[in-house]
């Protein structure tokens, strides 16, 4: 490939080249597409939920599916949607945020998206073959080992092929920021969305195995007949909570954080002011991080883990305000005193302070061990959840995606329709979910296929559901954004907003496939924004024009991932018939001979010559 | 003096406003108004969690606002350059510190309330009912009286009730948000629960762990009887004579029937040996038939017939021969006329 | 600008493990991988120690584990390790042939420490019928054992297909770093058979 390989091509060459892409801009690409592909499954799952309990003992859909529903929105949602999206805005911008050519490992990022897609497939697959999961997304033991048919089979092979892959993306990021800096580029210099992107991967790190671990005992106790959880050879269904908690709650952090370093780089762009108290923004994420690990038992003050437990974990968990709360007081500083420009990505910044407020406020509330014994598994907590996940991560999600559409496309998004997105989402979202903690407090518990009459419930659900109509038609406004400005949106240029940040110093929007001809040196924090109020205006390269290292495309991600792919349908189905052995085996074998081959073939990469930019320039 | 008028305001504000929505809920069910002694450790810690939240969220709002009308980007000065602030020490230790402080006082009561709410040290000097949760239905045995009912958890009002439950399959939740908060019902270890009830009366209970389709369904009562009408209820529920044939003879053939059926390999009246489904010793005096129908005889009709229609997933269905209309309305007639008491959810004041 | 990757003496590296990009990343991607296995075994082990006393009438530890061959399996792999460090001390001093072979003897070390595993686990079932599905105990004992001997299996197959693979190649700036990150995954296989033998037979035969 040269860069003559730009122009034009056919269909069938625009789809082999991303099966085979390994440029971390491409699997951005690929990435959001995915995610926002499931994430309208899940929208529409969250929808039908909300029209079940538009009235009191409805029937709309039976108590089956609707525990399917419920289970496959909350899966979908985190799994399939906000952690890919996410790792596609940070595939997008981290690397070219530090001044780098690519990532750490290339081949190792398109294999980690061809996992998580082939999971996200398998898991949904689910719907069409035997029944989707229905033991709830947490998938308590108890429950799950109970659950007929195959649907949590699906779940599992589902996920753990899924978080492989999201395990790889992390360790990639990891090494990425350590060891792909520009010159200058200092720990101390790098934008806030990369700190949380590295912070972020150390959170996946330690809270994946978790899951892993998790996934393989239920998997064994379903599939060949284990004692993990079997309570009459000994086995114990708390340690199945203990595991996914311990996963499960860094998962949280893994979902907010990188939009909190996201929202820092807004605030500081559209305020044009450097971002107020840099050095307590980056210790404090990191304090986040690490205090993440320590509070997953106040999912289970419930249990009857005694009195020590809960009361440790409560008090834990009410720290991790504080670092929260320094957060949100340093973003308002940031703009306190700026030229607040206020367009459609500012505009969900702006929507998150409040609303994610709420969501902490209640988070804090629930801390508290004894008055969480009401909160607990009631509508409270779903109000609490969707306030920190909606409010926050989808709401950062939007932010994200009309920032960096012009690195991303090339194009920006259509401002009229985008502040229409906000609002309609915005009011729709509090008049989902604000009502929710009453309804909780009320005596409303979660996972509830229907309510009955006369309990003094019916007003609020039906405001509820009312909200998420609003919700619906906002998606449907931004999808249209999507297209339209496809067709018809303007060219944006290499630096749209004005911004601060390495990712707008690139030659063009979006940037060339190589990203910098040469490394650019960081002076200082913003390095982009020094260069152009006490520099030449644009970055100093920190070396000379030379030959660029490139890594080839592969496809043999996309091979790998389809042999596990096939071995997960191989374990779901060897309890039902042995020849599904075959599958499973031969699965395996296919991954297997695909690594082999990974390896013995030497890559070496190609080089873009030094003349080859020369002849361009000219 | 303003951080305080600034509580006060916002919890007034809050007040109000949940009334607005729509009151607080059945005040037998809603856990706003809280008529026991759990449910009311945990109001006071939300009550008192509301507030200091309140004025957090007022301090990130003010500034907000403030910032809004204040720093907006002016007309004709899209180049301005607003000064680049590094940070401001003070600044952010003061809000480092006051969220510091307000955690501790929020953490204080809550640890104490933790342990206070834990500590079942006294249980041996007390009532103890064992309490089994199952897919769909709860079963609760009072030991020391050798009583076993289920559905409706008869208890005396002003005293403490030390509940020790146990999952027969599942995981389950015991929760009477107006009484208590709640606990889990785990397959594998007795979790001990203390309630105690201010007030005579019928108090909703839910299950409020997921644990199949019919989760939702899964409703019992707690009845809140006078200390008298409690030992009343007890001395009768232990008087009960399963062999005892009714006087009404459609009912007699509905035992017969109940007999002859195989309804009684389930199901116990008094201390008949069935214990695979709910005890239905004091059936006619229930509140509800399966939980959440009213006790008509023709819902339990139906309820007969065809129960997987009422309750999806429930292990009653396909467990018994097919019935006609007939057998249904006879073995129903037995069914209600099962009051074995006059201490019945009427005695409780509602 | 030179993109041969081929080591000669007179332009040899210091650490060729590390003297390009790529190995730096394999290296440090390496080490953030092993943190993740850490959580992975943490929890393995969390699982075992709330499960090793749920027998189910079972045989119990006490009853099941004999120290004689477990030492004897400890002394194989701690030994496998010291060999593997000789060999990356021959990567270091460009010297093929002699890391080759003693990466073989690496190999067979942790072949012999399979061997005696697989015979562990099979007297275990035979004798006593005690199987991964007799009780929670067996569950999580054969869950932590196996997975521990999940990793040797693959790190004796790395080995193999490394040591086959540059056969013909010999050593080079490219391939040095993956016999390198072998060696550093294999000290961490060993250090986690440490944890094994101590919390599983050491305090199972003891307390």
């Amino acid at each position: 490939m040269s860069l003559a390989a730009t122009q034009k091509k056919g269909f069938g060459a625009f789809l082999w080249d991303y099966l085979t892409t390994v440029d971390h801009k491409k699997i951005a690409h690929l990435y959001l597409a995915g995610g926002g592909f499931f994430f309208l499954l899940g929208g529409i799952e969250a929808v039908i939920i909300r029209i079940q309990l538009i009235k009191p003992e409805n029937d709309f859909i039976s108590a089956g599916l609707y525990n399917e529903m419920i289970t496959m929105h909350g899966t979908t949602m985190i799994f399939l949607a906000a952690m890919p999206i996410l790792l596609g805005l940070m595939n997008a911008a981290m690397p070219l945020q530090i001044g780098a050519r690519d990532v750490a490992f290339p081949f190792l990022n398109s294999l980690g998206f061809w996992l998580f897609m082939f999971g996200g497939i398998l898991l949904n697959l689910s719907w069409f073959l035997d029944g989707a999961p229905d033991a709830g997304w947490t998938s308590y033991a108890a429950l799950a080992m109970d659950s007929p048919g195959h649907g949590v089979d699906f779940y599992v092979a589902g996920l753990q092929i899924a978080g492989a892959g999201t395990l790889m993306g992390g360790i990639n990021f990891l090494v990425t920021v350590v060891t792909m800096r520009a010159p200058g580029m200092t720990y101390m210099r790098m934008p806030l969305f990369t700190w949380a992107t590295f912070i972020t991967s150390v959170l996946i790190l330690f809270a994946f195995p978790a899951l892993t671990i998790n996934l393989f005992l239920l998997m064994f106790d379903r599939m060949f007949g284990t004692a993990f959880f079997d309570v009459s050879l000994g086995g114990n269904t708390i340690i199945w909570q203990h595991l996914f908690w311990i996963f499960g709650h860094p998962e949280v952090y893994i979902l907010i954080l990188p939009l909190f370093g996201l929202f820092s780089d807004v605030f500081s762009t559209f305020s044009r002011k450097r971002l107020f108290g840099y050095t307590a923004m980056v210790f404090a994420t990191m304090l986040i991080a690490f205090l993440g690990f320590m509070v997953w038992a106040h999912h289970m003050f419930t249990v009857g883990l005694g009195p020590v437990a809960n009361s440790i974990f409560a008090v834990a968990t009410m720290a991790i305000a504080v670092p929260t709360g320094i957060k949100i007081f340093n973003w308002l500083a940031t703009m306190w005193g700026g030229s607040v420009k206020i367009n459609a990505a500012m505009l969900w910044a702006l929507g998150f302070i409040p609303s994610f407020t709420i969501g902490g406020m209640t988070g804090v509330m629930l801390g508290s061990a004894v008055a969480d014994f009401q909160y607990h598994d009631t509508y409270f907590v779903v109000a609490h959840f969707h306030y920190v996940i909606v409010g926050g991560t989808v709401f950062g999600i939007f932010c994200g995606l009309h920032y960096w559409w012009p690195l991303l496309f090339g194009k920006i998004l259509n401002e009229t329709m985008g502040k229409l997105t906000f609002w309609t989402f915005f009011i729709g979202f509090h008049l989902t979910f604000f009502i929710q903690h009453f309804l909780g407090l009320m005596g409303m518990p979660r996972r509830y296929w229907v309510f009955l009459e006369n309990q003094g419930l019916d007003l609020g659900n039906l405001i509820s559901t009312i909200g998420a109509f609003f919700m619906s038609f906002a998606v449907i406004v931004f999808l249209i954004n999507i297209v339209h400005t496809a067709v018809k949106g303007e060219k944006a240029p290499a630096d749209p907003w004005d911004g601060r940040t390495l990712e707008w110093a690139t030659e063009s929007s979006p940037p060339p496939y190589y990203n910098f001809k040469q490394l650019p040196l960081t002076r200082g924090l913003d390095p982009l924004w020094i260069e152009k109020t006490e520099g030449k205006g644009h970055m100093t390269p920190a070396e000379p024009l030379g030959d660029v290292h490139m890594p080839n495309g592969s496809f043999l991600p996309f091979l790998m991932s389809l042999g596990f792919f096939v071995a997960g349908l191989g374990f779901i189905y060897q309890t039902d018939e042995k020849l599904w052995y075959i599958a499973l085996y031969g699965g395996m074998a296919f991954a297997l001979l695909m690594m082999i081959i990974r390896s013995v073939k030497d890559d070496h990469g190609y080089y873009i010559k030094k003349e080859e930019f020369e002849r361009e320039a000219e | 003096m303003i951080g305080r008028m600034g509580k006060f305001r916002a919890l007034f504000l809050l007040g109000s406003l949940a009334l607005i929505l729509s009151g607080c809920g059945k005040e037998n069910l809603t856990a706003l108004v809280p008529k026991g002694y759990g449910s009311e450790a945990s109001m006071n810690l939300i009550i008192l969690t509301t507030v200091v939240m309140s004025f957090v969220f007022l301090a990130v709002i003010i500034p907000l606002v403030i910032v809004l009308l204040r720093f907006r980007e002016k007309k004709g000065q899209e180049d301005f350059i607003p000064k680049q602030v590094e940070g401001n020490q003070t600044l952010e230790t003061v809000w480092t510190v006051i969220p510091i402080i307000l955690v501790i006082i929020m953490a204080v009561p809550t640890v104490i309330a933790t342990f206070d709410l834990a500590d079942t040290s006294e249980a041996s000097e007390h009532i103890n009912i064992n309490v089994t949760g199952n897919q769909y239905w709860w079963h609760f045995d009072y030991e020391d009286d050798g009583v076993q009912t289920s559905q409706d958890l008869y208890i005396p009002a002003g005293e403490r009730v030390y509940l020790n439950m146990i999952a027969a399959d599942v995981t389950h939740s015991f929760w009477v948000p107006t009484i208590s908060g709640k606990l889990d019902v785990n397959p594998e270890n007795v979790n001990t629960l203390y309630i105690e009830a201010y007030e005579e009366g019928v108090y909703w209970g839910k299950c409020a762990e997921f644990c199949g389709p019919s989760h939702s369904l899964m409703d019992f009562k707690v009845i809140v009887v006078s200390p008298e009408e409690y030992e009343q209820w007890l001395a009768d529920m232990g008087n009960v004579n399963p062999d005892e044939v009714p006087g009404d003879a459609v009912a007699a053939e509905g035992k017969e029937l109940f007999e002859e059926k195989s309804c009684m390999g389930c199901h116990a009246i008094g201390d008949s040996p069935g214990q695979v489904g709910p005890n239905l010793t004091n059936f006619g005096n229930r509140t509800t038939i399966a939980g959440i129908l009213d006790p008509t005889k023709e819902n339990l009709v139906d309820w007969i017939m065809d129960p997987e229609s009422i309750k999806p997933g429930n292990l009653m269905t396909g467990k018994y021969p097919d019935l006609s209309d007939d057998e249904a309305d006879k073995i129903a007639e037995y069914l209600l006329q099962l009051k074995e008491t006059d201490v019945t959810p009427e005695s409780a004041g509602n | 600008m030179s993109h041969d990757h081929s080591l000669y003496p007179e332009t040899m590296p210091q650490n060729p493990e590390k003297a390009t990009l790529e190995g730096k990343n394999k290296f440090l991607g390496l080490w953030f991988f092993l943190g993740g296995e850490t959580v992975l075994f943490a929890s393995l082990f969390g699982t075992y120690l709330a499960l090793k006393d749920s027998t189910a009438g079972g045989p119990s530890s006490e009853e099941l584990f004999g120290l004689e061959l477990v030492f004897i399996m400890t002394v194989l792999l701690l030994t496998s390790s010291l060999t593997s460090v000789y060999a990356m001390y021959h990567m270091r001093n460009n010297d093929f042939k002699k890391m080759q072979l003693w990466l073989g003897i690496t190999a067979l070390l942790g072949i012999g420490f399979l061997g005696l595993e697989i015979y562990e686990f099979s007297h275990y079932i035979t004798e006593y019928g005690f199987t991964f599905r007799s009780s929670a105990f067996g569950s999580a004992f054969y869950a932590l054992v196996g997975f521990h001997g999940g990793h040797v299996t693959f790190g004796i197959c790395w080995i193999i297909a490394l040591m086959i693979r540059n056969a013909r190649r010999g050593l080079n700036l490219y391939n040095a770093p993956k016999f390198n990150t072998y060696s550093l995954y294999w000290h961490y296989i060993d250090v986690i058979w440490v944890f094994v033998f101590t919390v599983v037979y050491l305090m199972g035969k003891v307390g």
